[in-house]
């Protein structure tokens, strides 16, 4: 595995488009009413960028990452995953959840092979030698016969993110999996995603309603707004990494986005719960 | 200890009671064996090869007859739970069984298959299957859809997701249903055994029924022992490894 060399100069210069969501608008249809929870989505994401969706409850960023994924179809527009329609999910776009959504029937090991299993082209040895290095990368070797039950929330949520870039998918895609830890697990975490990040260089969507969180993760951060869920605001981070998610800077850019995304709830009052 | 202890006082304090009515003449002898008649019919009956015999018979009909309905209980479970279609037929037709009480089968099993295996056999699976499916149905619609989810993005779809994410999430209600079932397939071969003399065999409910015609009290006694014996063995040799793995893999039932 070669870690990209490539230098952050170049990679931004002119990163080819790993992810296309072109048009995308889609509809809830209950017997009493259609809501329409995205309107005309376009984004163009490149090869290893790390993308922040922040919006209010009910902006339908959790639904813009479930079409990614496959996991929810549009009902206009479409997604272009390597120049490929996205028609159902796979094994290439990997999805995080704020549930760590781990398999109690299985060992921590387990729950990392699962998605390695489903990968033909891999060898038994190269599954386990894979499953143990990333174990080994979220810092839970010693940990890889425990059940699940036995783990706190942070190492279960990190057991979730060994067993989403195990099977090195080109694609990750996160729902708020830091929103239910506590907070200083959750900085912890800030620390190894971007550590996690900067070795691997995946092509990352994190949805999150945590305006610091977005800033301190993100290449790029999107503002979105409710009813119907739009894209409004695109703000690009340059600060140096790793960065310190309670840092000035970050607590500055943080609050000119929080500013944008209040600026859009008082437009439509009637979204805020 | 102590509840090693507190077992041998209860059990013993049960036994010692027994003894006492029968001592103290107020009922006949014929109608209550004391304590001792029961184990001299037990050893009698195992020396001369009977008991062996008809428990062999019975333990036999058992688990083919469990297993069958398992086999097809569990599979048409996972149908009626992903299926409207399953639900409306299949799974009515579960629920609308499994209240009808399996000796109910037996006049039916009689007339189709006469006093033959087969009619043993259908008793039992139609004891079985009804409360598997129903079990099966209700793990497979608990299961959080998280899991599913998960397991689709990481490439599992159609029969490995079922088999290595469906079945296994629904496992605590799958064994607690198979559990049921045990339960309920033991309660109708009695009843069958009981009604029906097949000449194929010779099994315990065979020997209770006997045991009743010849007024033979320890008899009777006898084989309801054993057959609770058989019940508390079964449930720990069949269902106690499964539910010591689920306690572990899942957490739950720790003290």
């Amino acid at each position: 595995m070669t870690l990209a060399d490539v230098t952050s100069f170049e990679v931004r210069a002119s990163p080819p488009v790993k992810l296309l969501v072109e048009r995308v608008s889609k509809w809830f249809r209950t017997p009493r009413a259609s809501v329409q929870a995205l309107d005309n989505i376009n984004l163009a994401i490149g090869e290893g960028e790390f993308i922040c969706l922040v919006g209010p409850s009910g902006c339908g960023k959790s639904t813009l990452l479930d079409i990614v994924a496959g996991l929810t179809v549009a009902d206009e527009g479409r997604v272009l995953a390597d120049d490929r329609v996205v028609a159902g999910p796979g094994r290439h776009r990997l999805v995080m959840f704020q549930d760590p959504a781990l398999f109690p029937w299985l060992t921590v090991f387990g729950n990392v092979m699962f998605g390695l299993k489903r990968n033909p082209d891999l060898t038994r040895k190269q599954r386990r030698e894979t499953a143990a290095y990333h174990l080994k990368l979220v810092g839970l070797e010693k940990f890889s016969k425990a059940y699940v039950h036995e783990l706190s929330g942070g190492m279960k949520q990190r057991v979730a993110l060994a067993r989403s870039l195990a099977p090195d998918p080109r694609v990750l895609l996160m729902d708020e999996p830091l929103a239910a830890l506590d907070a200083l697990t959750r900085e912890q975490l800030y620390l190894d995603i971007q550590d996690i990040w900067a070795r691997r260089r995946k092509t990352i969507i994190l949805v999150t309603h945590n305006v610091r969180e977005a800033t301190c993760l993100a290449d790029r951060v999107f503002v979105m707004s409710p009813s119907p869920g739009r894209l409004r605001d695109e703000f690009r981070i340059d600060l140096p990494r790793p960065r310190d998610v309670n840092s000035p800077e970050v607590a500055m850019i943080g609050s000119k986005i929080m500013a944008a995304l209040k600026g859009h709830l008082s437009i439509s009052p009637e979204a805020i719960e | 200890m102590r509840r090693a202890l507190v077992v041998v006082l209860f059990f013993g304090g049960l036994v010692g009671l027994w003894q006492l009515a029968t001592v103290s003449g107020r009922w006949s002898p014929v109608l209550l064996p004391p304590p001792l008649a029961i184990l001299d019919y037990l050893w009698g009956a195992l020396r001369d090869g009977t008991l062996l015999e008809a428990t062999g018979v019975t333990l036999y009909r058992l688990l083919i007859g469990y297993l069958i309905g398992i086999a097809i209980g569990l599979p048409l479970g996972l149908l009626t739970s992903t299926s409207d279609y399953f639900e409306d037929t299949v799974g009515a037709l579960a629920l609308g069984l499994q209240t009808l009480p399996s000796v109910c089968w037996v006049p039916l099993a009689l007339l189709w298959f006469g006093q033959t295996e087969s009619a043993m056999l259908f008793v039992v699976v139609m004891g079985t299957m009804w409360s598997m499916v129903l079990a099966t149905d209700a793990g497979a619609r608990s299961i959080p859809p998280i899991y599913a989810r998960a397991a689709r993005t990481m490439g599992s779809e159609g029969f490995d997701k079922w088999t290595r994410v469906i079945l296994p999430a629904s496992l605590p209600y799958v064994v607690s249903g198979m559990k049921q079932g045990w339960a309920f397939a033991w309660r109708s071969l009695m009843a069958a055994e009981i009604f029906v003399t097949i000449l194929t065999g010779f099994g315990l409910g065979h020997l209770l029924h006997y045991g009743r015609e010849l007024s033979a009290m320890d008899q009777v006694i006898g084989v309801m022992v054993v057959i609770v014996a058989i019940g508390l063995v079964a449930d720990k040799v069949l269902f106690s490894p499964w539910e010591r793995f689920l306690h572990r893999r899942w957490g739950t039932g720790l003290k």
